[in-house]
């Protein structure tokens, strides 16, 4: 199975990765914006899925096995970051 | 339509990347616009769940591999139960910091709880 056997037209997997692109977009402004830190914490989560997307977009379009592996670190490594980010934020908040 | 059924893989993946494609876009889309925190995080825990679980079964479809499929759903297992965690642990820590609710919402039931009185003392000024 190729990627030029007619279905996958380069049109339609450049309009994919535009699709995934524009939502990057706008949870970066979120991240940017804020207005609080769990505004961005929620923006960083959303984020690590676009990229494991992204990534498994990538593997399917380059024709690359391995780059699932890539997908199934970020994904490991991106609950780490939120619990970590949430209990930072809780214990900020028990201390003072 | 024969078109369609000699190459019903590639549909198959097609359909899986758009519509986890969509589905990405329109979490986002939801992040960047709902009215708070609360909100914004239920539209990215489950819209960006399901998106990046249509995104990789279209990984499992296409590459019609022993190993890639089992990592593939071992990825989409992993993440069908972290979310709803990770959303939890942050929803609870912005509700223990005060970060302010849209003025929609009616119903809180975290103030009722007896001993928990940590979003009335921090109400008085501080996020």
């Amino acid at each position: 199975m190729n990627l030029s056997d007619g279905v996958f037209d380069v049109f339609v997997v450049n309009f994919l990765y535009l699709m995934l692109m524009a939502a990057l977009l706008l949870a970066f402004v979120r991240l940017a914006v804020g207005p609080s830190m769990p505004d961005r914490v929620v923006a960083l989560d959303l984020i690590a899925n676009l990229v494991v997307a992204t990534t498994a977009l990538y593997a399917i379009t380059t024709n690359q096995q391995v780059l699932l592996d890539v997908a199934i670190g970020i994904a490991l490594i991106t609950f780490l970051g939120t619990v970590a980010f949430a209990q930072y934020i809780e214990r900020r908040a028990r201390d003072d | 339509m024969i078109e369609v059924v000699a190459h019903w893989r590639e549909w198959l993946v097609l359909g899986l990347l758009s519509a986890g494609a969509l589905f990405l876009l329109l979490a986002a889309v939801g992040v960047f616009r709902l009215p708070d925190v609360y909100t914004r995080m239920q539209a990215a825990t489950k819209a960006a769940t399901l998106g990046a679980g249509c995104t990789l079964l279209a990984v499992a479809v296409y590459f019609d591999d022993f190993g890639v499929t089992v990592r593939a759903l071992l990825v989409v297992a992993f993440i069908f139960l972290t979310a709803p965690v990770a959303a939890h642990m942050i929803g609870r820590a912005a509700y223990i910091i005060g970060v302010p609710f849209w003025h929609g919402t009616k119903l809180d039931e975290m103030a009722a709880r007896e001993g928990d009185s940590r979003r009335a003392a921090s109400d008085e000024g501080k996020r």
